[in-house]
């Protein structure tokens, strides 16, 4: 049996390759697209560092297996930008030294765009007190929806100072 | 990994048929922990059959309540406004559970049928009759401090980790299974099902039956509800214990009660025996930790798992606290 083919778009350029089906989407954008912006951690979910956002939402590319993504649309970290303007949370992450060793800072960005488009569209979180009120963008609601991206580095304050200036930014 | 066929399912009946005729055969929804045991080694399927892509998205507004179909995205499920406003429980359970990008991927079906976080059946250098049945339990004697304290077996004392499942069980959800003979619904109190001597087996279902869709009953109860997980850490971490509450009252008092435990079994604890023992009296904490002492007269514990019971006690009075104050 042939291996499947896959179409993605992923930061704007169209793919269409064949795939064993075993290939997880991660291992799909870094070892046959050359898309090495999502980063490979712990490899099992745990980390983070391989966020992306898939039709738009966060989303882990190492619990995926690439078959199953069939025309969907990825944009990663480096396909954030627009020409020679940084996104506005890279812009953050810049100027607060959200980084150290700037591993898992690919996957801190996207997350941070999705945190803040799940907050633009009213999601609750796990410390929101009051369901049915609108969420505000406080530092504890941005710790708690940043927590599945972790730093070993811990340069948790100045990623947190950038997400809160980019949520700043958006209003 | 080992190498596996891959197959799209068209429709739910096709999926149903793909999966009856071949034992080898797995269902892959969200993957977010199927994957993980491909890598690891823990499942081995040579077929996936792939029903992310059969519809059942939809959350339907019903007469009695709310149809949520298989493969609603848990983040979509908690955001809803309808689930937050009517059963906030669920909608907490699943905010308490994972992170944002895993409840993007995870779907209200997988989540149902993910399957125990204990350490030795992850590790297939281990044995684990959970994992390859008449291996042996290496979790007894062993790292105990996550297990079972309530209805484990001499084979299993590993706990179900859904935080979603045990929201489902105290507010009375019917899940809805396509199996080779039609459809059929599955309360959710007696979908998991506790080890005995086949721990293998996580739930009722029998092999090819597919959750297409839970149904959530509209009750007063459920619209004070809410969702107390207790975790080594704020967020991230599955529940050491957690309680789902619901509750109408009639001033102080008690007209309807649920409660259901999450980390002490191998299904979520519907504590019946504490229903009973508060229904129809008035809230204090004395009654309620009496209530929780008569259900945990069964409890069975270790040096390791002995601090559950106080934390069951401990959660179960919070969760009662927040819902007399009438927070979520």
């Amino acid at each position: 049996m042939p291996d499947p083919r896959v179409q993605l778009t992923v930061d704007g350029v169209t793919h269409d390759v064949e795939v064993d089906p075993r290939t997880t989407l991660l291992d799909l954008l870094r070892e046959r697209l050359d898309v090495t912006a999502p980063k490979k951690g712990c490899d099992h979910g745990q980390c983070g560092s391989c966020t992306v956002l898939l039709d738009g939402r966060r989303h882990l590319t190492c619990l995926a297996l690439a078959v199953s993504y069939d025309g969907a649309e990825v944009v990663t970290a480096a396909g954030l930008d627009e020409g020679d303007e940084l996104h506005p949370v890279q812009q953050a992450f810049l100027e607060h030294d959200g980084y150290q060793c700037g591993y898992c800072t690919p996957g801190q960005v996207c997350s941070a765009v999705g945190v803040l488009r799940e907050l633009a569209d009213g999601h609750p979180s796990h410390v929101t007190a009051d369901l049915q009120q609108e969420t505000e963008a406080s530092d504890d609601e941005l710790r708690e929806r940043m927590s599945g991206n972790l730093c070993r580095c811990g340069a948790y304050v100045g990623i947190l100072a950038a997400v809160r200036q980019a949520a700043g930014a958006q209003r | 990994m080992r190498p596996f066929e891959y197959q799209r399912a068209d429709d739910p009946a096709h999926a149903v048929a793909l999966l009856d005729g071949d034992p080898d055969a797995a269902y892959l929804a969200g993957g977010t922990n199927l994957v993980d045991h491909l890598k690891l080694g823990v499942a081995t399927p040579g077929r996936l059959v792939d029903v992310r892509h059969l519809g059942l998205d939809e959350v339907e507004e019903t007469d009695d309540g709310l149809r949520v179909g298989a493969n609603v995205r848990n983040s979509t499920l908690a955001a809803h406004p309808l689930v937050r406003e009517r059963w906030p429980a669920v909608a907490r359970a699943l905010l308490a559970g994972a992170s944002g990008q895993l409840r993007h991927q995870a779907t209200t079906g997988g989540n149902l049928l993910q399957r125990t976080r204990c350490v030795y059946f992850q590790d297939v250098t281990t044995p684990c009759h959970k994992r390859e049945p008449g291996s042996g339990c290496s979790a007894i004697g062993g790292y105990e401090r996550y297990d079972a304290v309530l209805g484990a077996s001499e084979s299993c004392v590993a706990v179900h980790p859904s935080d979603l499942a045990v929201a489902l069980a105290c507010v009375d959800a019917q899940v809805v299974v396509l199996g080779r003979d039609g459809e059929r619904r599955v309360p959710a109190t007696e979908l998991h099902r506790l080890p005995g001597d086949h721990p293998e087996r996580d739930t009722v279902l029998e092999h090819g039956e597919l959750i297409t869709a839970v149904e959530l009953p509209a009750t007063q109860a459920a619209r004070r509800s809410t969702y107390v997980k207790v975790r080594d850490r704020a967020s991230y971490a599955f529940a050491l214990v957690s309680v789902a509450a619901a509750v109408e009252l009639d001033g102080d008092t008690v007209r309807d009660v649920r409660l259901a435990w999450g980390g002490v079994a191998h299904k979520p604890w519907r504590a019946g025996r504490a229903e009973a023992a508060l229904t129809a009296r008035r809230l204090s904490d004395d009654g309620i930790s009496a209530a929780v002492d008569l259900e945990l007269v069964a409890a069975r514990t270790t040096e390791q798992t002995a601090y559950k019971l106080p934390m069951v006690r401990g959660a179960t009075l919070t969760a009662l606290h927040r819902l007399q104050e009438g927070l979520q």
